[in-house]
């Protein structure tokens, strides 16, 4: 399940999007969008300053 | 400019990301002929502000430019190192080779280094992300772009990937490689107003208060500052994050205890050695797309513009020549990597070594240097000052680098 994010949260600071190994998140106007090259590593979830992204299901 | 849905642009070169470095390539290139183009994809050039905005002055020159007194929201006289057991280490300006640091005011510096690149002729659209890049025969030919909701092309002889640290552009071109965890850090910093501090240096604390990295203070007023700090990714377990490293040093520390944000910032910078190539057939990467990020500080803008500046230049030469190939690129390489590389891997070398150092070594290192008096901030010299009243940590310390 790819992670999610909690849009209020996300400040769009762009940390999951350079560290994403498989280049599937992008920066959208008022979030992030992960799409299906998501691996499901969790470095995006655990890269993010303010814990804005969670794997699903947890 | 007004943009319909499938309009095409010609330009000689179009660059994604109007930050300091996409600014000074725009501005060289422009000065020297070329047709240039910035796409900006946030509405304001320089905001929301994504730096603790400390910088040195030696660039000035260089690119160029007489002052920044506009863009400047305080001049320091130094900075202070401190250790986890309260060690202090004062730097003055004169100890840092009369180099002097500013903290900026970043949003309104941006959008002065944008309005120099347009007084040489470049032009500017805001609010306008790059969705793709337009590939021909396997060369870059433009990108793909979006103004208020509406796909436009940009066709253009060369691409400069200007994008930062998330940078698409790269990552399209197939230049990048991962980032190592150990090489990136993830940021958080507050601008607390109503705090208690030297205001006239910048501040800086290590050790285990920002595992692999450190605390900064950086002075925007009497009792403001941004205070924030980088924690290196893989020492991250995924219990706390660097917002809750960030609170437990504030609440620990009285100065900054009653202190309240009048903002918060987040980020992430990669902190690596200089990578392989930053080019690929019509185009080339600058500033924090092509990681040339100082791996010891952190710092981006100074190389970022350096390297903007030689990447501008290189640009029109190489729309002039009509020669976007491999072998005309490494011009640029060579270019770029014969003003910076060398220290790029000194200083992540030494980041790699002091990485390896706990709490108990940097109250060692600070509490002897506190001792002596500097006379220059270089590695030699700390290692001497060091060496004094421990010789050991010395003999150590070489080994790592």
């Amino acid at each position: 399940m790819k992670p999610e994010v909690e849009d209020e949260k996300c400040m769009r600071c762009g940390a999951c999007v350079g560290t994403c190994p498989f280049n599937a998140i992008f920066l959208k106007e008022f979030t992030i969008d992960i799409n299906d090259d998501c691996t499901e590593c969790g470095m995006c979830v655990k890269v993010c300053p303010i814990d804005a992204l969670d794997m699903r299901g947890d | 400019m007004d943009i319909q849905e499938g309009d095409v642009l010609n330009y000689d070169i179009v660059i994604v990301g109007g930050g300091p470095a996409g600014s000074a390539a725009a501005r060289f290139a422009a000065k020297e002929g070329a047709e240039v183009l910035v796409l900006e994809k946030r509405q304001e050039i320089g905001s929301p502000v994504r730096c603790a905005e400390g910088v040195s002055l030696s660039w000035l020159e260089e690119l160029e430019i007489d002052n920044i007194h506009s863009s400047t929201s305080r001049v320091m006289k130094g900075a202070t190192l401190y250790s986890p057991a309260g060690h202090k280490l004062k730097i003055t300006e004169k100890l840092a080779g009369n180099e002097v640091g500013v903290v900026l005011e970043r949003d309104h510096f941006d959008k002065e280094m944008a309005r120099l690149a347009v007084e040489e002729g470049a032009d500017f659209m805001v609010k306008t992300s790059a969705v793709g890049l337009i590939k021909e025969e396997g060369i870059v030919k433009g990108v793909k772009a979006k103004n208020l909701g509406k796909e436009f092309e940009v066709r253009a002889d060369l691409v400069i990937g200007a994008d930062g640290f998330e940078s698409q552009v790269g990552r399209w071109a197939g230049i990048y490689e991962s980032l190592e965890p150990k090489d990136i850090m993830t940021c958080f910093q507050y601008r607390l107003t109503g705090i208690d501090m030297d205001p006239d240096y910048t501040h800086f604390f290590m050790g285990s208060d920002a595992p692999g990295g450190y605390v900064w203070v950086f002075p925007k007023s009497e009792n403001t500052a941004n205070v924030g700090l980088g924690i290196q990714f893989s020492r991250l377990n995924g219990e706390k994050t660097p917002k809750d490293y960030l609170d437990e040093f504030i609440e620990s520390h009285d100065d900054y205890k009653g202190g309240e944000p009048v903002d918060m910032v987040a980020g992430a910078v990669a902190v690596t050695h200089p990578p392989e190539k930053v080019t690929a057939p019509g185009i080339l990467l600058v500033g924090d797309a092509s990681r040339v990020v100082d791996p010891m500080t952190g710092g981006g803008i100074v190389n970022g513009l350096i390297q903007g500046k030689i990447a501008g230049k290189f640009a029109a030469e190489a729309v002039k020549e009509g020669r976007v190939d491999e072998e005309y690129l490494q011009k640029y390489e060579e270019q770029w990597r014969d003003k910076m590389e060398d220290k790029l891997w000194r200083n992540y070398m030494a980041k790699e070594a002091a990485m390896q150092l706990n709490d108990e070594t940097f109250d060692k290192i600070i509490d002897a240097l506190s001792d002596v008096d500097l006379e220059t901030v270089t590695i030699g010299a700390i290692l001497d000052g060091v060496k004094k009243k421990y010789p050991e940590l010395v003999d150590e310390f070489k080994e790592m680098i």
